[in-house]
């Protein structure tokens, strides 16, 4: 018997050799898009695969980065550009991060203070339920109206600077004919302050995910005047990220990771577990917010403002359906086109491979066994539109950034887009 | 006293741990240390100062700000990067169990900032341990006064001596496996609903 195991021992794969780490220290920000690892927690997704999830919540994208590079997280819940960031060497530590799954799409909004929304409509004509590019252009005209009035400049709030909600509420500006950065002040806010900011006067306006628009506008602070999917339904929200030195020493315990979140995935995605994940999200340890507004949140039943005006969002979030989990290294290529755009990184070959190996599809095939047919790099925008209607072909990068009207590489030498 | 040149700034919502780490930093011979208790205005701050080395409490949300600071004073040729050499994990390591982050001056040799670094460690983590200390006063005080209650009420309803009113709660802790305060408590709690 002994020698037997002696024997069996040798021959063991590297898997099975030394220890597998089946204990993963995983960092959230406390948001709706967090689901899918609370979800894999909390309903034994993460169990029947042999893992343990130790949840640890944080309070700033800087603390996610830094405990991971550092080693204190194995795993974190991070913004979809937090990788591309680290791989193109941008942010004040950068440090080697990829990621094999995207935690789905959707969830962020653009909010503006009730007053702003007011003098919009009565500067613009906006009818009740005027369209996302419709509510950008009007606030085009009423910061030409300040302008003009010499009134102080409006300020919008962001959650990090390599983050969706600052590309999306950059891209929003944009399309308005707005300089997002001579025509506004951007600056960062913590996302569960952003109600209270908005409240208080301290920002006009904001660009985060949930529950937190919602709030705002519940508290009747906020007006809700476009969403994610109005802007790029495609864009990855949030992903699953680590060190990839970690991922190639646990490989095995990387693929099992995967199908527990392929699996958690898929239970979010059905509207009858939402009562279950949504009464598991109010707790305390996770997002601590009331138990109806991330109902209705899950729902994408949004309450415009306070007066009752209500939008239903189809696909508000996304967690699993059309691949959405999927690292696909073309939506990586579109974070870097705005990266570009607004003037955080420059074009270059190396660069361009750089950011497109954050997103590593290898692994979540290798753990499924499945993916979306077609390539990695492929045009974006024919079937999913831009809200500028800007088709995205990253084997094109430069002509696509250069098409833009508004972009930091056009303000250098023109000053703000509105006179 | 050499490093008496460098310009620091500390950013802190705790207003005595940010005091003990300036009196640590002025020991030490550093004579350019500025306090702040919150971020509001801190472009500002950090324009007219130009510090070199800025220490920032990991628990403050606000350093995603401070990120934002840093991408756009970059464009002003200002460059901010966090621990000048990544070979120092162990140093990184004690610094975010302690609590504290540290923006650099790109360019600073390490050996400066290393010190510096030391001493908000180990302050952040003498703050921690009086705070530890205290929280334990405290609740040994409570546990104190709650057992000296249940001791009243024993003595009063079941016409015991103050060291039999004792015993009574020891024996019983003891036998349930329990914390005698914890008896003491439900003594209190039940003579309140019967009483």
């Amino acid at each position: 018997m002994l020698i037997n195991r002696d024997v069996g021992e040798l021959a063991a794969p590297p898997s099975a050799r030394g220890k597998a780490q089946r204990l993963l220290r995983a960092g959230f920000i406390p948001l709706v898009d967090a689901s899918v690892l609370i979800a894999a927690s909390e309903f034994g997704f993460a169990a029947k695969e042999g893992l343990t999830l130790d949840l640890v919540k944080d309070v700033s994208w800087s603390n996610i980065r830094d405990r991971l590079a550092f080693r204190q997280f194995d795993i974190a819940h991070m913004l979809s550009p937090m990788p591309v960031a680290s791989m193109l060497g941008l942010g004040s530590n950068p440090s080697p991060t990829i990621t094999p799954f995207s935690l789905g799409r959707g969830g962020n909004a653009i909010t503006l203070s009730v007053n702003l929304f007011e003098r919009m409509r009565n500067t613009a004509g906006l009818t009740e339920n005027a369209g996302a590019l419709a509510n950008a252009t009007a606030l085009g005209k009423t910061i030409g109206q300040m302008r003009e009035r010499g009134e102080r400049l409006l300020t919008l709030g962001i959650t990090y600077p390599f983050s969706s909600h600052n590309y999306e509420l950059r891209y929003w500006l944009a399309a308005g004919g707005i300089d997002p950065d001579r025509d506004v002040k951007l600056v960062v806010v913590p996302p569960p302050l952003t109600a209270d900011a908005l409240q208080a006067g301290a920002i006009d306006g904001f660009c985060v995910g949930a529950p937190w628009n919602m709030i705002a506008s519940e508290r009747g602070v906020g007006r809700i005047v476009a969403a994610k999917q109005d802007i790029w339904p495609m864009a990855p929200e949030k992903v699953i990220a680590m060190r990839p030195d970690w991922a190639d020493d646990n490989s095995d315990t990387v693929s099992r990771l995967i199908v527990a979140l392929d699996a958690a995935a898929r239970w979010c995605d059905r509207p009858e577990n939402h009562e279950a994940l949504a009464e598991a999200l109010t707790d305390q340890r996770f997002i601590a917010a009331p138990v109806e507004i991330i109902r209705q949140v899950l729902a994408g039943d949004f309450s415009l403002d306070a007066k009752g005006n209500r939008r239903i969002i189809p696909n508000y979030f996304i967690f699993n359906r059309g691949f959405a989990n999927y690292p696909k290294p073309g939506h990586a290529l579109w974070i870097y086109s705005q990266m570009i755009r607004w003037g955080q990184a420059e074009f270059s070959e190396t660069a361009l491979k750089a950011a497109a190996e954050a997103y590593r599809p290898d692994l979540y095939r290798e753990a499924l066994g499945t993916g979306p047919a077609g390539e990695d790099i492929t045009m974006e925008g024919n079937d999913y539109h831009f809200l500028d209607r800007h088709l995205f072909d990253p084997t094109n990068m430069r002509s696509y950034v250069d098409n833009f009207a508004v972009s930091a590489l056009k303000t250098k030498t023109s000053g703000g887009r509105i006179a | 006293m050499v490093n008496s040149d460098l310009t620091i700034l500390v950013i802190d919502e705790n207003t005595i741990r940010a005091s003990i780490i300036e009196e640590g930093l002025h020991e030490a011979g550093h004579l350019h240390v500025s306090i702040i208790h919150e971020v509001n205005g801190v472009a500002r701050i950090i324009e007219t100062l130009k510090p070199d080395v800025i220490i920032i409490d990991i628990e403050n949300p606000n350093r995603d700000m401070m990120e934002h600071l840093f991408q756009l004073t970059r464009t002003v040729s200002r460059p901010i990067a966090m621990f000048v050499d990544r070979s120092d994990s162990s140093l990184i390591e004690a610094a975010m169990d302690a609590g504290v982050s540290a923006y650099v001056v790109d360019g600073l040799k390490k050996e400066r900032v290393k010190s510096i670094l030391d001493m908000a460690v180990s302050r952040f983590n003498a703050f921690s341990r009086l705070q530890r200390e205290l929280a334990e006063a405290k609740s040994a005080l409570e546990e104190r006064k709650v057992i000296e209650r249940a001791k009243g009420i024993l003595m009063k309803m079941r016409g015991l001596s103050e060291e039999q009113a004792f015993a009574l709660l020891r024996q019983t802790a003891m036998n349930e496996k329990k914390k005698m305060a914890d008896i003491a408590q439900s003594v209190v709690t039940a003579a309140g609903l019967l009483m």
